[in-house]
C-alpha cells in the first residue's frame, strides 16, 4: 500500500497560483499514524487547498509531501491510495450504492465474491446494512454521506482525508455523524486528515487541531492545548470565545491596559507587544468592588446583556474603549447583578494567557 | 502518539524551493489530455471551414484581379443595391412580425398549465424539427396563384392577388417558418422571470399595464434581442423561402450568391456579396451581445438547437 | 396569474399560424392530381407509392440516410471529445476555443455553402456524397458541442476527484464515470447531428449532382425543376413522423413533471 503504515509529512509546502500570492505559505504537520488531525480555519485560508495537494488534485509549488516516508509528488492521485470524502459526497449517480462502494474494490481487481464480503461489511459499519440496491437520489443527506464514508474506507487505506463533509447538513445530522465519524476512527484506527472551518467540529473530534490562517499555520496542538493556550490572537478568537485585551505588558509582571494594571506571572523575557485574554468561564462578577478577591485581576464592565441558557448564565459586556467580551456563569451566581448595571469583571492570573498580535510572527511558548 | 504543542514558528525557510516535481503535474496531464481531445474536431473545422472561409474573404479582395473591384461592382451594378435592400428590408419586416407574434405566445407559454404549455411547446417545436423543404412547400401550394390564399382574398373582395413570386409572399412565409426561432430564445428568458415581481409591482401602486411595461418588459429585453438577432440574420441569408417562393426579379441576396456562385462560377463576386452578409451579421451579433449580453446571441443559437432544456 | 382572454386569443392564433399552413402537406399527399392544386380534386394513394418505389426518390432516401449517418458519427465523436476537451481547459482558454467551435453556427448558410462549393470544387469533393457528409459534419458539430457541454457543467466536478481518489486512473474515470453520465447529451447531439442532416437543403444544393441527390434536393427540384407531387407525400410522411414523438415527449414529460412537483 502506498500510503505505509499512515504517517504524513508535509514538508515546507507552498502553493502559489501563477504569481499571486503563496495560498498555502510553507506549511510544516507532521501527522503520525492513526492520528485524527483537523485542519481549522476560514474560507481561503489554505486547508483545502493543503488537502488536495496531499490528495494530488492540486499540484505543488513547492515543498513535499510524504505519505508513509514516501515523497508521492510523482504520483497522481489514483495511485497514491487514500479514501476521499467530499462535501456532496460525490456518489456516483449512476450506480447503486452498493456499485459506489465496490467500485474502488473493482479497481484493484479484488475477485467478486470477496467484493460482495467487504461491500457487505462496510455497509453494516456504517450502519446502513441491506441497502446496497438503492440509488443515491433515493437517500437522505445523513445516509448519502455515510456511502461515501463506506466507499472511502472499504479497501483498506491508511490514510481518510475528509473535505468539510459535514457542512452540507442540518444541526442535528452533523451531531450524529461526527459521532459516527469519531467512531469510525476508533474502530479502523486510520490517519484521518478532516478539513472544516467549525470550531466545535474541531475541538470534539481531533487528536490534534492544526489552525490555518491566510496560507500559514498558525499553531498546531491537541484541542485542549489550544484552548488553553492559544498563542496568537487570531486563535484565541477563531478558536472559542474571549476577553482579548490590547494592551502592553510593563516590566516587572505588570500588565497595563486602558489604565489598568494587571498581575503577570513568568513575564521575564517577553516582549511587550501582547494581548491578554482571559476565557468566559473563567470570568466572575462582582457586583461591587469590595468583593473582589486580593490577588485577582479586576476590570471594570457594563452588563450590556444577560442570557439564561439552561446550563449557564451568559452575560455580555462591555469594557469601554471599544472593547466587549461576555463571561459565562453558574446559573445562580447572579446576585445584584443586571442588564445594565455597572460590575467589576474579576479573574485569578493563572487563568489568563497572553497571545501575540498578527504583526509578530512569533508567537511566545509560555503561558502567563 | 501526537507530541505536545508544535511551536510552529519554524525558522525562515531557506532561500531555494523545493526541486519542481516532474513533468506528470495534475495542471499538465489536464492540459495534454484536453488538447488531444479537442485536436481532431478544431483541425476538421479548420480543413473544411475556416480555411475556405478565409480563402473566399480574401478572394474577394483578389479575384479576378487584386483591389476592390468586386465591391465597386456590387455597389455600382445597379442591381445588387436593391437586391441588398430589399433583403434588409425583409429581414427587418420578418424579424418584427416574428416578435410582434411571437412575444404573447411564449408569455401565454409561461402562463400555461403543464399540459397546455407541453402542446404549445410541441406546436413550436415540431415545425423546427420537420422538414424544412415541406413547409416552404405547404406555403407554394398555400399562395399560388388559384390557390387559397388568393381565394380567401378575392372573398373579402381584394381580387387576383398574386403572392408566390412576390416579395410579400416570401415575407410571409419566411415569417411563419423562422417564428420558431424567435419564440424558444424568448421563452427560455420568460421562463426565469418570476411572476411575483408584477404583483409585487401592482402591490406597490403600479397598474397591470405598467407594473407589464416597467417590470416584465425590461426583465425579457434579453430574450427579445436574442430572439430577434437570431431571426434577423438567419432571415438575412435565406435561401429556401426565396429560391421556391420568390423570383429572379425579386431576389434576396442568397439567390444572387447562388446564381453567381453555381452558375457563373464568379467566386470573387460571390464572396464579396458574402462578405457583406456577414459583416451585417457580425454588427448584430454585436448589438445584441451589448443589449442583452455576453453569450445570449450563441445562447440564442444554442436554444435553437437544442429546442428544449 | 390569469391571463386576459385578447391574450389566449392571440396565442391560439399564433399556434395556428404556426401549424395549420404546415398541415397542408397531408391532404395534397393524397391528391389524384399531377399538379399542386389545392384543395384535391381527387383522391389517391400513387403519390405514397412513388415515394417508395421510384428510383429517383428511394435513391434520394437513401442517400440523406448514407449522408445522415456519417455525418452522425463523425460530428458525434468529434463534438464529443471536443466537449471533453473544452471541460478540462481554463475558463479564459475555453472561451476561446468555444467560440471557434461554434463558429459555424453564427455564419449564413448560404455563405457556408459558397465557400464549401469553392473549397470542394478545389479537392474535387463537389458532387461526391461524402463531400455532402463532411459539409454536414462541420454544420453540426456545433451542436454536438452544445449539448454534451450542457450535460457536462451539470455534472458534478467532485465526481471525477472520488473516482481518482477511488483509484481509477484517468482512463477508468472516463469510461466509467465520466462517459456514462454525458450519455445522454452525447445521444442529444447525435440526435441533432442525424436531423441537422437529413433535413439540410443549402449545402446540398450546392454540391449536388445527378447521382448524388439528397431527399430535401429530391423535393426542391420537385417544385423547381419538374413538378412532381411526390413532395408532398414525402412532407407528409416527415411531418408525421416527427410531430408524434415530440408531443409523446413533451405530454408525458409534463405528466411526470406534475406528479413530481407543483
Amino acid at each position: 500500500m502506498t500510503t505505509g503504515d499512515g504517517r504524513i509529512e508535509l514538508v515546507d509546502l507552498c502553493k502559489r497560483y501563477g504569481s499571486g500570492p503563496l495560498v498555502v505559505d510553507h506549511v510544516n504537520i507532521d501527522i503520525a499514524p492513526g492520528e485524527f488531525l483537523t485542519l481549522l480555519g476560514p474560507s481561503g485560508s489554505g486547508k483545502t487547498t493543503t488537502l488536495n495537494m496531499i490528495a494530488g488534485f492540486t499540484d505543488i509549488t513547492s515543498g513535499a509531501i510524504r505519505l508513509g516516508g514516501r515523497d508521492v509528488a510523482p504520483l497522481p492521485p489514483h495511485r497514491r491510495d487514500f479514501g476521499m470524502v467530499f462535501q456532496n459526497y460525490a456518489l456516483f449517480p449512476h450506480m447503486t450504492v452498493a456499485q459506489n462502494v465496490a467500485f474502488p474494490l473493482r479497481e484493484r481487481k479484488v475477485p467478486k465474491p470477496e467484493i460482495a464480503r467487504r461491500v457487505e461489511e462496510t455497509l453494516r459499519l456504517v450502519d446502513l446494512a441491506g441497502m446496497g440496491g438503492r440509488r443515491p437520489h433515493e437517500l437522505s443527506g445523513g445516509q448519502q454521506q455515510r456511502v461515501a464514508l463506506a466507499r472511502a474506507v472499504v479497501f483498506s487505506p491508511s490514510v481518510l482525508l475528509l473535505d468539510e463533509p459535514l457542512s452540507a447538513l442540518d444541526r442535528k445530522l452533523r451531531q450524529s455523524l461526527q459521532q459516527e465519524i469519531k467512531r469510525l476512527h476508533q474502530e479502523l484506527k486510520l490517519t484521518f486528515v478532516f478539513v472544516t472551518h467549525d470550531q466545535d467540529e474541531a475541538m470534539s473530534l481531533s487528536d490534534r487541531i492544526a489552525v490555518f490562517n491566510a496560507g500559514r499555520v498558525e499553531r498546531i496542538g491537541t484541542p485542549a492545548e489550544l484552548y488553553r493556550d492559544p498563542g496568537t490572537r487570531f486563535v484565541a478568537g477563531f478558536l472559542g470565545e474571549s476577553n482579548l485585551f490590547t494592551g502592553r505588558l510593563r516590566p516587572g509582571g505588570v500588565y497595563e491596559w486602558a489604565g489598568h494594571k494587571w498581575a503577570v506571572r513568568d513575564a521575564d523575557g517577553v516582549p511587550a507587544e501582547r494581548d491578554l485574554v482571559v476565557r468566559p468561564e473563567r470570568l466572575r462578577l462582582a457586583a461591587a468592588p469590595a468583593d473582589v478577591p486580593e490577588d485577582a485581576n479586576s476590570v471594570q464592565a457594563k452588563v450590556t446583556g444577560l442570557y439564561f441558557q439552561g446550563t449557564h448564565l451568559r452575560a455580555e459586556l462591555d469594557y469601554g474603549d471599544g472593547t466587549t467580551g461576555c463571561a459565562v456563569l453558574p446559573p445562580d451566581s447572579v446576585t445584584g447583578i443586571a442588564a445594565g448595571s455597572g460590575v467589576t469583571a474579576y479573574w485569578r492570573p493563572e487563568h489568563q494567557v497572553l497571545v501575540t498580535p498578527p504583526a509578530d510572527p512569533h508567537p511566545n511558548e509560555e503561558n502567563a | 502518539m501526537p507530541a505536545s504543542t508544535q511551536p510552529v514558528d519554524a525558522p525562515p525557510p531557506a532561500a531555494a524551493p523545493a526541486p519542481q516535481p516532474g513533468p506528470r503535474t495534475a495542471a499538465r496531464r489536464r492540459r495534454v489530455a484536453a488538447l488531444l481531445l479537442l485536436l481532431p474536431a478544431c483541425v476538421a473545422l479548420f480543413l473544411f471551414f475556416v480555411l475556405p472561409l478565409l480563402n473566399i474573404v480574401v478572394g474577394s479582395f483578389t479575384d479576378p484581379e487584386p483591389g476592390l473591384g468586386n465591391y465597386v461592382a456590387l455597389f455600382t451594378d445597379g442591381y445588387t443595391l436593391a437586391v441588398l435592400g430589399r433583403t434588409l428590408l425583409v429581414a427587418l419586416v420578418v424579424t418584427l412580425a416574428g416578435l410582434l407574434l411571437g412575444y404573447p405566445y411564449a408569455y401565454m407559454m409561461t402562463l400555461a398549465g403543464p399540459t397546455t404549455r407541453a402542446v404549445m411547446v410541441t406546436v413550436v417545436l415540431v415545425p423546427f424539427w420537420t422538414s424544412m423543404m415541406a413547409r416552404n412547400f405547404a406555403w407554394m401550394v398555400l399562395i399560388q396563384d388559384g390557390g387559397v390564399l388568393q381565394k380567401l382574398f378575392g372573398l373579402v373582395g381584394l381580387d387576383g392577388v398574386t403572392l408566390l413570386g412576390t416579395t410579400t409572399g416570401v415575407a410571409l412565409s419566411m415569417t411563419q417558418v423562422l417564428l420558431p426561432f424567435m419564440v424558444l430564445p424568448l421563452f427560455s428568458v420568460m421562463q426565469q422571470i418570476d411572476h411575483r415581481l408584477l404583483l409585487a409591482g401592482q402591490s406597490l401602486g403600479a397598474s397591470r399595464l405598467s407594473a407589464f411595461r416597467k417590470v416584465y418588459l425590461p426583465l425579457s429585453l434579453p430574450g427579445v434581442v436574442s430572439g430577434a438577432s437570431l431571426v434577423f440574420v438567419l432571415a438575412l441569408g435565406f435561401y429556401v423561402t426565396p429560391a421556391l417562393l420568390g423570383s429572379p426579379q425579386h431576389a434576396l441576396i442568397a439567390q444572387v450568391i447562388s446564381v453567381r456562385t453555381r452558375e457563373l462560377l464568379d467566386f470573387g463576386g460571390a464572396g464579396a456579396l458574402g462578405v457583406l452578409i456577414l459583416i451585417v451579421t457580425l454588427i448584430a451579433l454585436a448589438a445584441s451581445r451589448r443589449l442583452a449580453g455576453a453569450g445570449s446571441a450563441v445562447a440564442a443559437h444554442a436554444v435553437a438547437a437544442g429546442g428544449d432544456r | 396569474m390569469k391571463a386576459r382572454l385578447w391574450l389566449k386569443i392571440v396565442a391560439v392564433l399564433v399556434g395556428l399560424f404556426l401549424t395549420v399552413p404546415t398541415l397542408v402537406v397531408i391532404p395534397m399527399s393524397f391528391s389524384s392530381s399531377q399538379t399542386f392544386q389545392f384543395p384535391p380534386s381527387g383522391w389517391s394513394l400513387q403519390w405514397y407509392e412513388n415515394l417508395f418505389t421510384s428510383p429517383a426518390w428511394s435513391t434520394a432516401i437513401r442517400n440523406s440516410l448514407q449522408v445522415a449517418l456519417v455525418t452522425t458519427v463523425l460530428a458525434t465523436t468529434l463534438g464529443t471529445a471536443a466537449a471533453l476537451g473544452l471541460n478540462r481547459l481554463t475558463p479564459r482558454v475555453r472561451g476561446v476555443a468555444t467560440g471557434f467551435l461554434l463558429s459555424p453556427i453564427i455564419i449564413p448558410n448560404i455563405l457556408i455553402a459558397l465557400v464549401i462549393f469553392s473549397a470542394f470544387l478545389r479537392l474535387s469533393l463537389n458532387g461526391t456524397l461524402i463531400g455532402i457528409a463532411i459539409a454536414h459534419t462541420a454544420l453540426a458539430l456545433p451542436f454536438v458541442v452544445i449539448a454534451v457541454t450542457a450535460r457536462l457543467q451539470g455534472m458534478d466536478a467532485a465526481l471525477q476527484r472520488a473516482g481518482s481518489s477511488l483509484g481509477a486512473g484517468p482512463f477508468s474515470v472516463f469510461r466509467k464515470i465520466t462517459l456514462p453520465l454525458a450519455l445522454p447529451g452525447v445521444l442529444s447531439g447525435a440526435i441533432l447531428a442525424f436531423v441537422t442532416s437529413f433535413d439540410e437543403v443549402v449545402l446540398a444544393l450546392f454540391l449536388q449532382s445527378p447521382s448524388t441527390l439528397t431527399l430535401p434536393v429530391q423535393m426542391f427540384n420537385s417544385v423547381t425543376v419538374q413538378i412532381d407531387p411526390t413532395i408532398s407525400a414525402a412532407s407528409s410522411v416527415m411531418v408525421l413522423l416527427v410531430s408524434v414523438p415530440i408531443l409523446l415527449a413533451q405530454v408525458i414529460g409534463a405528466r411526470r413533471g406534475k406528479a413530481g412537483r407543483q
